[in-house]
């Protein structure tokens, strides 16, 4: 064979090899530290959500393992979701007391705000809080807690008060506060939480039948 | 070991001559991206310069062992083994850190700050030269962001250090820096034209600076390209 070839090849070789060892060396520290790492990791993510779901339900309305309790629900245009959302239902006992939903406003300003509500089992908002949104920074974005209280008017209220018409922001007629010069957030907000308690008011029955195994797909 | 001039001329080029964010224009996606307040610079500064001095101390520890034809592919591999392994063990053990620094992990990877440091500097060099090109580089670089992120917010929403309560606990909300009163906001500054204007600015300022201390020096200007 040329020697030139013959030299080149090995070259190739001896620099493939090392590339490889490099690329075990790399997969072994990763899977180490994922291994290390994975169950503390698991654990926070689920406080952090027991804590999202602690902000939109009172803890004092249930006693079950609220985490436990997730189910899928299937695409819903009440809930804006083109894919399967969560839903948790506590409970106190054997009966239900509330739900916390996932639902989109696909109607923002900046595309769809995600949301979670609390809903009671009378049909009254417990909580909501943005969980995601594209809104103006400093405009729009007064819908997060931690930017602006304006998020809490919507707990205590349900489909009987306000009146259906009243479901809308003030500068349309309706009772929800908005500020100037961003009106189209809030609203897509108030259509949303609106539209999650038309979806818990139809399903409402098979949500709260006691054994939720058998519950019929919604 | 590392004399005082070098480790003064490391820190010279980090921060002035060879500076990222306003000579190098490197990392700029990130940089115009999260700059919207101080903290949030801040924060994106000090994450990236904690990955650049372990990918620069890393890279240069094991420069030996690496052929010059693959050295790109396995700058590549160890960066983002290492920026991975970070992001595992801050989400893992200083969670809180992790919740407000996390989300800019993921994008110091593709900043090619990092990768540009390794291969121009990291893989000639001791690592302890290394390590320090890498924290000043990096100091320079979050010097910029800091000032990127208090032109905007200052201008955007007339405040300074917004969103401090993030990092350091609800107790520090008080140290929100009220500048302007009652002031309506700008939001050009915060929206994505606003970093570019500013960023501008500050090159200008950058450029300006450096030529006059050439005419000082009776050095001849460099010409602008």
């Amino acid at each position: 064979m040329n020697p030139l070839i013959k030299a080149a090849s090995r070259n190739a070789l001896r620099t493939g090899v090392i590339l490889f060892a490099f690329a075990v060396v790399a997969t072994a520290l990763l899977t180490s530290t994922f291994n290390l790492t994975h169950s503390t990791i698991e654990k926070s993510q689920q406080a952090r959500k027991m804590a999202l779901l602690d902000q939109v339900l009172p803890p004092t309305l249930y006693d079950n393992d609220l985490l436990e309790s997730r189910q899928s629900v299937p695409p819903d245009d009440l809930l804006g979701s083109s894919q399967s959302t969560s839903m948790w239902i506590a409970r106190r006992g054997a009966s239900v007391t509330a739900v916390v939903l996932e639902a989109n406003a696909p109607d923002g300003y900046g595309g769809a705000i995600q949301m979670v509500i609390g809903i009671d089992v009378e049909g009254s908002v417990t909580g909501v809080r943005v969980t995601g949104h594209r809104e103006t920074p400093g405009l729009g974005d007064y819908i997060e807690r931690s930017k602006s209280p304006w998020i809490e008017q919507f707990v205590g209220k349900s489909l009987i008060a306000p009146q259906p018409k009243h479901w809308k922001v003030v500068k349309d007629g309706g009772q929800f506060d908005a500020r100037a010069g961003a009106t189209i957030t809030p609203r897509a907000v108030v259509k949303a939480v609106r539209s999650a308690l038309d979806y818990f008011a139809r399903h409402r029955a098979a949500i709260v039948a006691p054994r939720p195994d058998e519950e019929k797909k919604a | 070991m590392m004399t005082m001039d070098e480790f003064r001329s490391l820190f010279h080029n980090g921060l002035s001559k060879q500076n990222a964010g306003l000579v190098q224009l490197l990392g700029l996606c990130p940089l115009l991206a999260i700059s919207n307040t101080v903290v949030n610079a801040l924060s994106l500064g000090l994450a990236t310069m904690l990955v650049m001095a372990s990918a620069s101390g890393a890279v240069s520890g094991l420069r030996h062992f690496v052929p010059h034809e693959i050295r790109i592919p396995v700058f590549v591999l160890i960066i983002a083994a290492l920026v991975t392994v970070i992001d595992l063990m801050m989400n893992a053990f200083v969670y809180p850190l992790y919740l407000v620094l996390g989300i800019f992990i993921p994008l110091i990877t593709t900043n090619c700050i990092v990768l540009a440091r390794a291969d121009a500097f990291a893989s000639k060099n001791h690592p302890l030269h290394s390590v320090v090109d890498a924290v000043a580089m990096g100091l320079g670089l979050t010097t910029v962001l800091v000032v990127l992120g208090g032109m905007r917010e200052l201008a955007g929403q007339g405040t300074l250090f917004s969103g401090i309560e993030l990092v350091f606990g609800e107790e520090a909300r008080q140290f929100v820096l009220h500048v302007l009163p009652n002031y309506q906001g700008f939001l050009l500054a915060i929206l994505p034209p606003g970093a570019f204007i500013a960023l501008g600015l500050l090159i200008a300022a950058h450029n300006w600076r450096l030529a006059r201390a050439a005419q000082k020096g009776r050095v001849p200007v460099p010409v602008a390209a």
